[in-house]
């Protein structure tokens, strides 16, 4: 596929917002256990939902880009039934906005305790707020992820591990940030951040890891000889029906060269996964602010470069008739 | 239920790319709005096609066999661009099985095209909707055509009839008789996209004959060179004489 970056920056951008929110809020509920220092309401997390805020919005700026007619884009949101798409433009304004009163309620100071459990745990409602925005985050984790597994002959894409990718690459951004965040509000959660910024960076190695063995090794189950329905081993297109371009040469090939291909997943690997691990690693025992901030522009960078390479490694089955001109 | 398709007999094809050129003229002038065309007539022209002629080899010299293979929309029983449409743009007709697109709500997303194993739609750079055969839906009802103009532009352009049009869940239709008899079938059946738009395939007449087959056993001649040759005044008729 040849990869889009409306599509490379709205998936990454929403990732690290939906990240950083997930991360503000497992701060809380560790507060509110008393296991962590409570935060201030209005510095730390009104503060940052409004990162988390801003990241989200710089998006679903970015996937307006995408669109042919964005100023038609409300009318995506109609085929929620069928569509993991429309599921997600249905979702992802959604979580924007719990996001945004999640921080308006911390910031203005409007958390009234509503009721307390067991008679010793009070929830306040950020709290319920927060879990309610808890499950919308997993929910568009899920729906920008199976947007493309579920294309089942796009056969790079059509596995859970897409899913799973999506959630721990976004977390493992978000809590970075997170650290860096806590650095700037200077909150001493850092090493509480960054500790979970390394757990979830080295779990979505893992995932990344296994998607990439398991995309090395796949069998296509399309050939030219089920594309045109003759049974025979050596078939060689002559002719594609036109010289110069058209969609299908455009929209599903990436062009690079194979070189470029195998650089840039080595690219992604170290900024993604090696660079924020050995910077947070050290960040766990001193706090250093540039150290933070290279660890989350590496990771970022990385992601850009990590979904650019997602799509341009899923071979469309489309492409086995554009072979030669 | 009605399924209008296309069957395409890959044996009678000869590659013209009339079909691609008829298409283009009507469907361009179509109320739906034209297919645009950028550098037409400069160095690397593009433009919106439904259909495209292409050409294949098989085998390896010297047994090989060309294959032109034209493509288009499939119209799948089970279209999978279709559920994947976030606005419903892109639907599937019931009352005769034709997938379209709805240009005025599409948004451009691309998505359908991404869930399209046959790489049969194109967004159009200049209307930035995605665009796709529409079976002529156009033609094949419009009551001011003579009925025997009511079938789609590029099978009415096919100089070789390798193009058949008609229901093919209606098992006395001619394309059903056709898939029946000379082995259609689909394209990509693994995706189990279901195209209803039928292949024929390359067949070969070839019959077997034996050795003792070439020479007639019963050819009366042997038995007529027999007789003796006839005098020079005597008649000459065939039926009396051996030649």
């Amino acid at each position: 596929m040849h990869p889009a970056f409306s599509v490379i920056f709205l998936t990454t951008l929403i990732g690290a917002g939906q990240g950083l929110f997930l991360a503000l809020y497992t701060g809380q509920l560790y507060s509110a256990f008393n296991v962590l220092p409570i935060q201030d309401s209005h510095t730390f997390y009104g503060i940052g939902s409004l990162i988390a805020f801003l990241f989200l919005c710089a998006g679903l700026f970015a996937s307006f880009f995408h669109l042919g007619h964005p100023e038609r884009a409300w009318r995506s949101a109609a085929m929620w039934r069928t569509s993991w798409l429309s599921r997600e433009v249905i979702v992802l304004p959604a979580f924007i906005a719990t996001t945004m009163i999640y921080g308006i309620v911390h910031y203005f100071d409007l958390n009234p305790v509503l009721f307390t459990l067991g008679g010793a745990f009070p929830v306040d409602l950020s709290l319920l707020i927060g879990a309610v925005n808890t499950a919308l985050a997993f929910l568009l984790f899920i729906c920008t992820g199976m947007i493309y597994a579920c294309i089942k002959f796009l056969q790079e894409w059509a596995s859970p591990l897409t899913v799973i990718n999506f959630i721990l690459l976004g977390t493992a951004s978000g809590f970075t940030l997170a650290a860096l965040f806590s650095a700037v509000a200077n909150s001493g959660l850092v090493g509480f951040y960054a500790g979970w910024a390394i757990i979830i960076t080295t779990l979505a190695f893992v995932s990344r890891a296994a998607s990439l063995l398991r995309n090395r090794q796949i069998k296509y189950k399309s050939s030219l000889a089920t594309a045109i329905g003759i049974r025979h081993s050596s078939i060689q297109q002559k002719s594609r029906g036109f010289m110069a371009g058209s969609f299908n040469t455009r929209e599903y090939f990436h062009g690079a060269s194979q070189w470029f291909m195998k650089s840039i997943k080595w690219v992604f690997l170290v900024l993604v996964f090696a660079i924020p691990l050995a910077l947070l690693s050290i960040g766990l025992n001193q706090v250093s602010l540039t150290l933070l901030v290279l660890a989350f522009v590496a990771q970022y960078t990385g992601l850009i470069a990590e979904r650019w390479f997602f799509f341009a490694q899923a071979n469309h089955p489309q492409n086995l008739y554009y072979q030669t001109i | 239920m009605k399924q209008l398709a296309l069957v395409i007999d890959l044996n009678v094809c000869v590659g013209c790319h009339a079909c691609v050129t008829s298409c283009k003229e009507w469907n361009t002038s179509g109320s739906a709005g034209f297919m645009s065309d950028y550098n037409p007539y400069e160095k690397d022209p593009t433009g919106t096609f439904f259909n495209r002629v292409q050409t294949f080899e098989v085998g390896e010299f010297p047994n090989t066999q060309t294959v032109h293979f034209p493509k288009s929309c499939l119209h799948c029983e089970d279209p999978p661009c279709v559920p994947v449409c976030p606005t419903g743009a892109s639907y599937k007709r019931p009352e005769d099985g034709i997938v379209l697109v709805d240009y005025d709500k599409c948004i451009g997303c691309k998505y359908c095209s991404w869930a399209c194993p046959y790489g049969a739609r194109e967004l159009d750079e200049s209307q930035k909707v995605m665009k796709k055969c529409t079976l002529c839906v156009d033609r094949i009802y419009d009551e001011a055509l003579p009925e025997s103009e009511r079938k789609p532009a590029c099978v009415l352009a096919c100089p070789t009839s390798a193009r058949l049009f008609g229901d093919v869940n209606d098992p006395e239709s001619s394309v059903s008789v056709n898939i029946r008899e000379n082995g259609g079938y689909q394209l990509m059946p693994e995706w189990g996209t279901k195209p209803a738009n039928h292949y024929l395939p390359r067949r070969q007449t070839s019959i077997t004959i034996h050795k003792d087959e070439l020479t007639r056993v019963d050819n009366p001649l042997k038995k007529e060179r027999q007789l003796p040759m006839p005098g020079k005044d005597e008649q000459t008729l065939d039926d009396i004489t051996s030649w």
